[in-house]
């Protein structure tokens, strides 16, 4: 581009005639290893020592991460109970959004569970959902950062449609995403004696202390012709409403799990727990599942055996493949650089020419 | 009709191109290009010429606005450049996409990025190239202004003063001085020479560095003497860009004459050797030549973009079928969840509340709309899928590369001082994928620098032996040599025998001929002596005389000068040349000869000759010309018979050493026939139409019965290093033509001289004089030699073919030995003698003309050498075009004159060699040098590092962008079909613009495979891209898989960890981010042949970048992804995730390059290897048995 540029304008007017002449006599390239393409370089080739290191290593650092890491995965303790089909009274088995859209109907519901292991402290608690798309595109987008942030910007809600905004003005907080907001409740008791469930720090410090306003108040919410699920206390700043943070960490997947709370007691094992659910939020109407789920945590998060047995997997088969190129390498070498291999220097036997 | 003339001392002194037959095509065509005004010869100027009255500028602006002398070459003004520079950029394809993608995502249903966003990578690249576009526009504006505010002497209310370039207007009368440069188009009216005489300099027009002579007209030469007040009036043809030519006459003092490219002294050139000139300006600005012809050479388009594009076209078919699975996933989803739409949580297509708005829906259109809207988005989602930005990268790659290949210190060359340039930025790759290198002879081959070596005078052979000045003065011509006091620029030796004889009486049949061979030598020409007192001379010995004066001949063809210089070696110097005279110093004694008259050489009489009176007023005709021509125009007599059998025999001998050679006529003219002749000829040359073709009428009325006197024989030296340059390229398996407009015997010897043609080779030689003839030569030789036609070889081949492109290998190839077998001269048993053709223009006009193409291409492709000679410039073209659209080859043209541009012009790649016969080839080129040595390294080397980075740059690019828009899919196919992108707004245009471009970008430029040196000594190297081995069909097909896979690895292992947790979406989102980015770049940077430390911190360095942006993007709390990335990194799980990621994503691709590499080695491997092992082996084991692949 720029040579085109510099002929056209010397070839038009010519006028920096001695200029262009002047410095066609030190035209010569400059040295510079830069320019000649000689920098200092490292060269990788693929020699039978750096593959079958490559490999080793790989196989090497990968099984050990892996016995680690199923382990882990191992110690931790789980115990998983679905609830969403066995809290429905059997009367109402067929027609389960009727019960569940019929509010004068007690929801509650008694489950046992049985504690399979000792589970040490904090045992975390969570609900997990089923088919349900809070990665919708719909739905993601369907909330209101600035209005969550600071009272000021409590109008900004074009996006929350059709939650956005009643009678008597916006909803705080607006979107499908609070609207939808998670209403089962949980109480545990051992012995029919109540375990604390501490629902406190169970979403992220960042939400609560920048993102979600602690002078912002709930308004007109769940006011509207259709209540989607839990209602807030409109007395408490959302920078304390820490369910509704956790809800509105929209999940990856359509099979998520959100923390309910962590109970702060070693469970025996053996143990019966008795849980009183309350069954409140709708997931029949898109036959999503609901499950209650206590949890011990290590390092590696809940329990998870994929990462262990993909690391151990992936491992193995590098180790035989470093066993393959050793003996490959013994039983036909290729001598490296020979030219002799040169396609032009190749007997041209396999080929009748 | 009134072109009366009634001054016969007038002499019209065409200073022409003589030189190169071709140009007089060239500008033929021009013309017809052009479609300049033709005026008709009975009704002259009827068709509107433009009147210019001298010194009358008002008058002359009167009827006609004729531009003024202000130059604008810039493309914009400030008001404009906003519209126009976005309006030509909207021509390209890429950018309509762009926009439109960005238009789609304004709609709101469709609005799957946030608006700005969307906006930003078409901002970017307009941005981009507005910023480029803007400088290179300000750097033409600066020059514009610099031209135009240049000052010159104009002539004003009778005095010359100073005005600005920009002011001067046509019919104004200027003054120029010495070493000034001529602001425009200009008419000479008078110059410091008494005789009208100017000399100027022509470079920055043709580059010529040589002066050349204008010539104001006696008539108004001798009254701009007398006095100022010239007044008259020009009528010219209408402003053309053709700059070897202008047509006009002029009215002055009741006179009317004709004017002629003589005449005319153009904008840009500069005066020399002439104190002052005066002239009136006829066209000014932008209408001047110099400004019509700045036109930038046709861009061309490398063939691998053309592959590109072909596979793009696959990737738009990836990118409708992922569109379409998106659309019908979401119809069916729609259709299967109708019911429950209004109140699905994550749907909520209702509103539901009090007010109006109460029971209408939120968004949604119907199942065939929102089906249709689902397309839409997602091709909005996916448009990454088509590597837009892959033509922008390519295009400053190739800009890198480019500058790396004019920094190249073996490409520069330090005669002419001229750097490698390259004038054409799209072809660089197409440098590793040539076929056919398609040569001229001269200049190119050859250094175009001539030396006269032979003679032959009245069928003597005379040869120029090696005689020094000492045995010169041992002779009897001593006295001669302290004599002559003349010192040429370049010594010549001379023959002793011949010089004895010129110092004999002027007795005596050869005397006489030796006498006027050599007198046509230094008349017969255009060359102009430009005589300058040495002062300095340091040749102490033999200047008793005094003073020595050095003697430079400046001329437009080499072989003139040469001629020239050989006449005065021999005692027979020029010494003046005027319009009306010359003045020839024999021996000392000074010799003034009137020229009556002169014919240029043409292309179609390949002669020239003057018209001769001298001092005893004897007039005769000089002649000299190619010898085929020459001998038909001989008088028939005995003697003369005699001497022709002997020059012929001469002739031919000397052709067959490698010289170029010429013939020399003369003879006397009768009273009555000059008076013929004269009246003819000044008819002819003041005619405004036709001139060329009334001229060569006239030329035949004295050209005729000559008496043969002599011929020359000149050397034309190879250039360096051209003998192996060719057989390199040959080992590369490209196969270098000749094309050249000289001799049969000529081109053949210098075809053996450069090692094109070896003793071994069976030579086939077409020289056919009818269309019959040739055919019967071709099939001839096709039976003979056992050439089959193509479609029947093709059949028969059970050659390895490249299975995608169906290619097939030329034989040559595959039969040639090894390169150090050819070294130690081992010759495969089976093959057969390689073939050679040797054609000539007279068949080829037959043949191209006719429908033997597909014959001569059959043969010709199944030589191993071909040589055309006597080929006219057109059918240079012709031939690079037979191979051009018979197969899918590369070609490259290489020459350095005005002849080859045709040729240059018509190949996939030309390269102009900055050699004597000026600019035109380099400006029509692609890429320009200056010695056709550096064929060799800009193919071997550049050639192949460009192909291999260009190659690979195209196969990542799509990679990469489709491993991305594939990780993409397989989420959105978990999203209930709703177009939902994990990734932020932001990573998604940065990944291609930011995060992942500078390492693609880095690793083009720098990355080789091999060193130079190995290349070199390795140029069968060359075969790789001969075999599309960096970018085909297969890779492609290849890569994709690869891309698949990685896609789904990418995808799936972190849907697995995550399986059943508590993961948000934006915490995932950033996980793919930065895993697809640490992913492409390790990818990246197993395939990096080379690390430098720019490499290294490129790509590293996009990883940190990478993660910078995340850490920026989620620290401002009013995006939703709001501190993600702080979490994310105190988890092991996301650090282990991502080692998994990178290792089992490229665990197939190392496999598979490593198993490659042991069992089936590429010849780069192999060679790459023994270069970084340092085991290149000097001899050669013999063939492993046991390897039967």
């Amino acid at each position: 581009m720029d040579t085109n540029g510099a002929t056209t304008s010397s070839a038009a007017g010519g006028g920096s005639t001695s200029k262009s002449s002047s410095k066609k006599h030190s035209r010569k390239p400059v040295y510079s290893r830069f320019t000649q393409q000689e920098l200092p370089a490292c060269k990788p080739i693929l020699t039978p020592g750096l593959v079958i290191s490559t490999f080793t290593i790989i196989g090497i650092i990968f099984i050990p991460l892996g016995l680690v890491s199923l382990s882990a995965s191992e110690k931790v303790v789980e115990i998983v109970d679905r609830y969403d089909e066995s809290c429905v009274p059997s009367d109402y088995s067929n027609d389960k959004l009727k019960f569940i859209q019929n509010p004068s109907i007690n929801k509650s519901c008694v489950r046992t569970l049985t504690v399979p292991k000792l589970m040490k402290s904090p045992v975390f608690i969570y609900y997990q959902l089923d088919n349900y798309y809070q990665n919708h595109r719909r739905y993601v987008k369907s909330r209101s950062d600035k209005q969550l942030r600071s009272v000021s910007d409590e109008k900004s809600t074009k996006d929350c449609s059709p939650e956005d905004k009643t009678v008597d003005g916006p909803i705080v907080p607006c979107g499908l995403v609070a609207w939808s907001l998670f209403n089962d409740t949980y109480v545990f008791s051992v012995n029919s004696k109540t375990i604390e469930v501490n629902k406190h720090d169970i979403a992220w410090k960042s939400d609560k202390e920048h993102k979600f306003g602690s002078n912002v108040y709930p308004k007109n919410f769940q006011s509207g012709g259709l209540i989607g699920g839990a209602k807030l206390n409109s007395s408490v700043p959302l920078s304390k409403q820490e369910d509704l943070m956790v809800w509105m960490r929209t999940a990856a997947l359509p099979t998520f799990r959100k923390l309910y709370g962590k109970i702060e007691q070693d469970l025996q094992a053996n143990e019966k727990i008795q849980v009183v659910i309350q069954n409140n939020y709708n997931t029949y109407s898109f036959s999503g599942k609901k499950k209650l789920v206590l949890s011990t945590t290590s390092w590696i998060g809940g329990k998870n055996d994929f990462l262990g047995i993909a690391y151990i997997i992936v491992g193995g088969l590098c180790l035989f493949l470093a066993v393959c190129f050793i003996l490959l390498y013994v039983i036909k070498p290729r001598p490296l650089g020979d030219p002799s291999y040169l396609s032009w220097n190749r007997s041209p036997a396999g080929h009748p020419n | 009709m009134e072109l009366h003339n009634n001054d016969n001392t007038y002499t019209s002194f065409d200073i022409s191109r003589s030189s190169s037959q071709a140009q007089e095509n060239l500008s033929k065509s021009r013309r017809i290009r052009n479609k300049s005004v033709d005026f008709d010869d009975n009704l002259p100027y009827s068709e509107n010429p433009r009147l210019i009255y001298i010194n009358d500028p008002r008058r002359t602006n009167d009827k006609y606005e004729f531009t003024g002398n202000e130059i604008r070459t810039s493309k914009y003004t400030l008001i404009t450049f906003l519209p126009k520079n976005l309006f030509i950029q909207f021509h390209r394809v890429a950018y309509l996409y762009f926009l439109a993608i960005a238009a789609l995502n304004q709609l709101p249903p469709l609005a799957v990025f946030g608006r700005t966003v969307s906006l930003f990578p078409l901002l970017f690249v307009l941005c981009v190239t507005a910023i480029k576009d803007g400088y290179e526009d300000w750097r033409r504006h600066r020059s514009d202004r610099n031209e135009n505010n240049r000052e010159a002497l104009v002539l004003q209310v009778g005095e010359f003063q100073r005005k600005k370039w920009k002011k001067i207007r046509a019919g104004e009368v200027v003054k120029i001085h010495a070493d000034e440069t001529i602001p425009c188009d200009m008419v000479l009216l008078g110059t410091s020479d008494p005789s009208g005489l100017a000399y100027i300099q022509t470079m920055n027009l043709d580059g010529e560095s040589n002066l050349k002579t204008r010539y104001a007209r006696q008539e108004t030469a001798s009254s701009i003497f007398e006095g100022c007040n010239v007044s008259g009036l020009i009528r010219c043809e209408q402003p053309n860009r053709n700059i070897y030519e202008f047509t006009a006459n002029m009215e002055f003092n009741g006179h009317k004459f004709p004017l002629s490219q003589s005449n005319i002294v153009l904008r840009g050139c500069q005066l020399k050797n002439t104190d002052w000139i005066i002239g009136v300006v006829v066209y000014a600005g932008q209408e001047t030549k110099a400004m019509l012809n700045s036109a930038v050479s046709p861009s061309k388009r490398s063939k691998l973009e053309g592959y590109m594009n072909r596979e793009t076209f696959w990737l738009s078919i990836f990118l409708l079928v992922m569109c379409s699975v998106v659309a019908v996933g979401m119809g069916l989803w729609l259709h299967r969840h109708k019911d429950e739409l209004d109140t699905l949580p994550y749907y909520r297509k209702t509103y539901i509340r009090e007010g109006r708005e109460n029971g209408k829906t939120y968004r949604y259109y119907g199942i065939p709309m929102e089906t249709f809207f689902s397309f839409l988005s997602s091709v909005i989602v996916f448009q990454i899928m088509i590597p837009i930005s892959l033509y922008i990268t390519m295009e400053l790659v190739r800009l890198g590369q480019s500058y790396f290949m004019i920094e190249d210190k073996h490409m520069y060359c330090s005669n002419s001082g001229s750097r490698f340039q390259c004038r054409s930025l799209n072809i660089n790759e197409d440098l590793g994928q040539i076929r056919y290198v398609f040569s001229d002879k001269t200049g190119t081959l050859t250094e175009n620098k001539m030396e006269f070596r032979k003679a032959s005078v009245y069928g003597k052979d005379y040869r120029s032996s090696n005689l020094t000045d000492d045995s010169l003065q041992d002779n009897s011509i001593t006295d001669a040599a302290v004599r002559s006091r003349w010192k040429l620029k370049s010594e010549i030796s001379v023959d002793s025998e011949l010089m004895d004889l010129l110092h004999k009486d002027l007795a005596g049949d050869e005397r006489i001929a030796a006498h006027l061979f050599f007198l046509t030598l230094a008349a017969c020409n255009t060359v102009i002596p430009i005589v300058s007192q040495d002062a300095s001379s340091s040749h102490g010995s033999s200047d008793s005389s005094g003073e020595v004066k050095t003697i430079d001949y400046q001329g437009e063809s080499p072989d003139e000068q040469a001629l020239v210089s050989a006449a005065s070696a021999y005692g027979y110097t020029l010494h003046e040349r005027t319009s009306g005279h010359i003045v020839i110093d024999i021996n000392g004694n000074k010799l003034r000869l009137d020229v009556l008259g002169l014919h240029e050489f043409d292309s179609v009489r390949k002669r020239m000759s003057v018209v001769i009176r001298f001092p005893d007023n004897t007039v005769k005709v000089l002649v000299k010309g190619a010898d085929s021509t020459m001998f038909s125009i001989l008088a028939d007599t005995e003697k003369v018979d005699q001497i022709r059998q002997a020059t012929r025999s001469h002739l031919t001998e000397y052709s067959s050493e490698g010289l170029r050679t010429l013939a020399v006529a003369a003879r006397d003219l009768t009273d009555a026939e000059l008076e013929q002749w004269q009246c003819r000829y000044e008819d002819a040359s003041t005619s405004l139409i036709d001139r060329a073709a009334k001229l060569r009428q006239t030329a035949a009325l004295v050209e005729c019965n000559l008496k043969l006197l002599g011929a020359t024989a000149i050397e034309d030296k190879l250039q360096d290093g051209v003998p192996e340059a060719i057989e390199s390229l040959r080992q590369a398996g490209i196969k270098v033509w000749v094309l050249t407009g000289d001799k049969q015997e000529t081109a053949i010897s210098i075809g053996l001289s450069c090692k094109l043609l070896t003793a071994d080779m069976q030579q086939i030689i077409i020289n056919g004089n009818s269309e019959e003839e040739c055919r019967n030569l071709l099939t001839d030789a096709m039976t003979r030699h056992g050439v089959q036609p193509a479609n029947r070889k093709k059949q028969n081949s059970t050659r390895r073919k490249n299975s995608e492109n169906g290619y097939l290998e030329i034989p040559d190839d595959t039969k040639s030995s090894n390169v150090l077998q050819q070294h130690s001269g081992k010759e495969e048993p089976d093959v057969c003698a390689p073939l050679a053709l040797i054609i000539d223009g007279n068949s080829l006009v037959y043949i191209l003309e006719k429908d033997l193409q597909s014959e001569l291409f059959d043969i010709a492709t199944s030589c191993k050498v071909v040589l055309c000679c006597r080929v006219a410039p057109l059918q240079k073209a012709g031939i690079v075009d037979l191979i051009k659209s018979r197969t899918d080859d590369m070609t490259l043209a290489i020459g350095d004159g005005a002849n080859d541009v045709s040729m240059i012009q018509m190949a996939d790649v030309g390269v102009g060699i900055c050699g004597q016969e000026g600019r035109q080839a380099v400006m029509a080129s692609d890429f320009a040098m200056g010695q056709f040595r550096f064929l060799k390294r800009l193919l071997l080397v550049h050639g192949h590092w460009n192909y291999q980075r260009v190659g690979y740059l195209v196969l990542y690019n799509f990679y990469r962008n489709a491993v991305f828009v594939l990780m993409l899919f397989w989420y959105i196919l978990c999203t209930a079909f709703s177009t939902t992108s994990a990734l932020t707004d932001w990573s998604s245009v940065f990944y291609s613009v930011i995060y992942t471009s500078v390492p693609t970008i880095v690793v083009g430029i720098l990355d080789k495979d091999l060193s130079h040196k190995t290349l070199l000594e390795y140029p069968k190297l060359y075969g790789v891209g001969h075999r599309h081995e960096a970018y085909n069909l297969r890779l492609f097909w290849i890569t994709m898989i690869d891309t698949l896979w990685q896609s789904l690895v990418l995808f799936y292992i972190p849907l697995f960890t995550y399986k059943e947790s508590t993961i948000d979406i934006w915490s995932m989102g950033s996980l793919w981010t930065i895993a697809v980015v640490i992913l492409v770049n390790i990818h990246l940077a197993m395939d990096i042949r080379r690390w430098v430390f720019i490499t290294h911190a490129a790509v590293w360095g996009s990883i940190i970048i990478t993660y910078a942006c995340m850490v920026v993007l989620d620290s401002i709390p009013v995006f939703p992804n709001y501190w993600t990335i702080y979490h994310l990194v105190k988890s092991p799980t996301y650090w282990l995730t991502i080692l998994l990621i990178i290792i089992v994503a490229l665990l197939p691709r190392f496999l598979f390059k490593v198993i490659h590499q042991i069992f089936w080695p590429s010849d780069i491997q192999i060679a790459r290897e023994a270069e970084i092992l340092r085991k290149v082996a000097p001899n050669l084991r013999s063939k492993p048995d046991e390897d039967s692949s």
